[in-house]
């Protein structure tokens, strides 16, 4: 119940804050903007290689916003100590990180959605008939990404090279994630779409380890 | 101005809750930062530490505060009803002010309180700001504060969940000599109160005056620890030097 309702309310904060300052949302929807316009002119795709690439494109994008939405996460709690605060006021810990993980992923796909008919638009694929399959699997890339990030924040977050930290070791940790989530977008993309189960499968378990691990380690991650 | 007015500021159904540091080390790397620190205070004492810059004392509060682990040793909190009740919990002021820049002070204080488990957080918030005198403030966000005022809410977060041990690290950062005597008066109430209170200062002022006992640090140990008048005097007045 406490682990509940801390996460509630410290889920209200981080909304409120980033609703105020707008600085992580503006930042990711800017850069995946940028991203999808520049390759749309770059290679000019017609509708069967936007079918190849386009999905692949789209998630490298995410994969490259995210890594900058996840670089304050934790950084922004050091200017004021605030995290040594939370610590003192939580009971469990995971509360912290919970939150943090739900603003994220809340961040990161508010950023897809906006995203999505302009990726529809810039790449002439039609997304509309396995839209459900197509928002399934950008949660679950989604929440993956903010599980494994916003664990390796909390570490980075205390390192010297903290900039340069994050990023080293989020990008290779998430290269299965950003695999199997461009490989079933492109089968849900198809001319024929298929929805890969297996794909499916792999996300979801891959989220769950991960969420598990934050769950028991994630004490340790805070430490100083 | 909070100063011309002061109430009682924790729960007056307190338990009683002391501090032991049994062989404590804490090491960052190689250095140590604490070696071997034994006290023992008791429920409702008031303690000053003193020492030179570097000697351990905010590392010996933030351990006290469970923020940091001790490398070696045991502390524990004699007296304290449950660990994880809200008033088992230390009320901690550091040298920064351990809130929100974004978010506003009244926001601030209704957050920690909610995350405490205070009954009726908005209720307490108020109570607090009017108490540290920053009510009139209370919409506003915590970066367009002074310094004295952001040491004012600081000190008013470390109050939220009405602790049974305070631990104050140079508390009259920031201050103007009427909120010195505003915070000396508060302390005062608190440790009356039956709050113990634990604090780090330099020099002598109205808040070191309510020290009942003076522990010196040097390198990480205690030197010296008296609750004799004039050996107290001599460690506020040459121990930070």
């Amino acid at each position: 119940m406490s682990l509940l309702s801390n996460t509630a309310t410290l889920l209200g904060k981080e909304l409120r804050t980033e609703f105020r300052s707008r600085e992580l949302l503006t930042t990711t929807v800017v850069f995946i903007l940028v991203v999808l316009i520049l390759f749309s002119f770059a290679i000019s795709p017609t509708t069967e290689e936007s079918r190849e690439f386009g999905p692949g494109l789209l998630w490298l994008a995410i994969l490259f916003a995210a890594s900058l939405m996840l670089q304050p996460c934790f950084l922004r709690e050091q200017s004021n100590d605030t995290l040594s605060s939370l610590r003192l006021a939580v009971d469990d810990p995971f509360a912290i990180f919970l939150a943090k993980l739900i603003a994220n992923t809340l961040f990161l796909l508010l950023t897809e959605v906006l995203m999505l008919p302009l990726f529809a638009v810039f790449y002439n694929i039609a997304i509309l008939p396995k839209l459900h399959y197509l928002l399934l699997v950008l949660f679950l890339g989604s929440f993956g990404i903010s599980v494994a990030g916003t664990a390796l924040s909390a570490i980075s977050a205390q390192a010297r090279m903290r900039e340069l930290l994050l990023p080293l070791l989020l990008l290779p940790l998430l290269t299965p994630i950003l695999v199997v989530s461009a490989t079933v977008s492109v089968s849900l993309l198809d001319r024929e779409p298929i929805v890969q189960w297996q794909g499916i499968a792999f996300l979801a378990i891959f989220d769950l380890v991960f969420l598990t691990a934050l769950w028991l380690f994630g004490e340790y991650l805070l430490e100083e | 101005m909070g100063a011309t007015k002061t109430t009682v500021v924790t729960s007056p159904t307190l338990s009683p809750t002391g501090l032991r540091f049994e062989n404590i080390d804490k090491r960052f790397g190689g250095l140590y930062a604490l070696r071997r620190v034994s006290l023992e205070i008791a429920p409702g004492e008031c303690v000053v530490l003193a020492g030179r810059n570097g000697s351990g004392k905010t590392t010996l509060l933030r351990v006290a505060a469970r923020i940091v682990r001790p490398t070696a040793g045991k502390l524990s909190f004699p007296g304290a009803s449950s660990e994880s009740a809200g008033s088992g919990r230390p009320g901690y002021v550091a040298h920064t002010t351990m809130v929100y820049d974004e978010l506003s002070a009244e926001e601030n204080l209704v957050l920690f309180a909610r995350l405490q488990g205070v009954p009726q957080p908005a209720a307490r918030a108020e109570e607090l700001l009017r108490e540290v005198g920053l009510y009139e403030r209370r919409a506003s966000l915590v970066r367009t504060f002074s310094r004295g005022m952001r040491q004012r809410i600081a000190i008013a977060r470390a109050l939220v969940h009405r602790p049974s041990v305070l631990l104050f690290d140079e508390p009259a950062t920031g201050l103007d000599p009427l909120g010195i005597s505003w915070l000396a008066k508060s302390l005062s109430e608190v440790n009356c109160g039956g709050c113990t209170v634990v604090m780090s200062l330099h020099g002598e002022s109205e808040i070191s005056a309510l020290a009942t006992r003076a522990v010196q640090l040097d390198a990480g140990s205690v030197v010296a620890d008296t609750n004799s008048g004039a050996s107290l005097h001599s460690i506020l007045t040459f121990g930070g030097a």
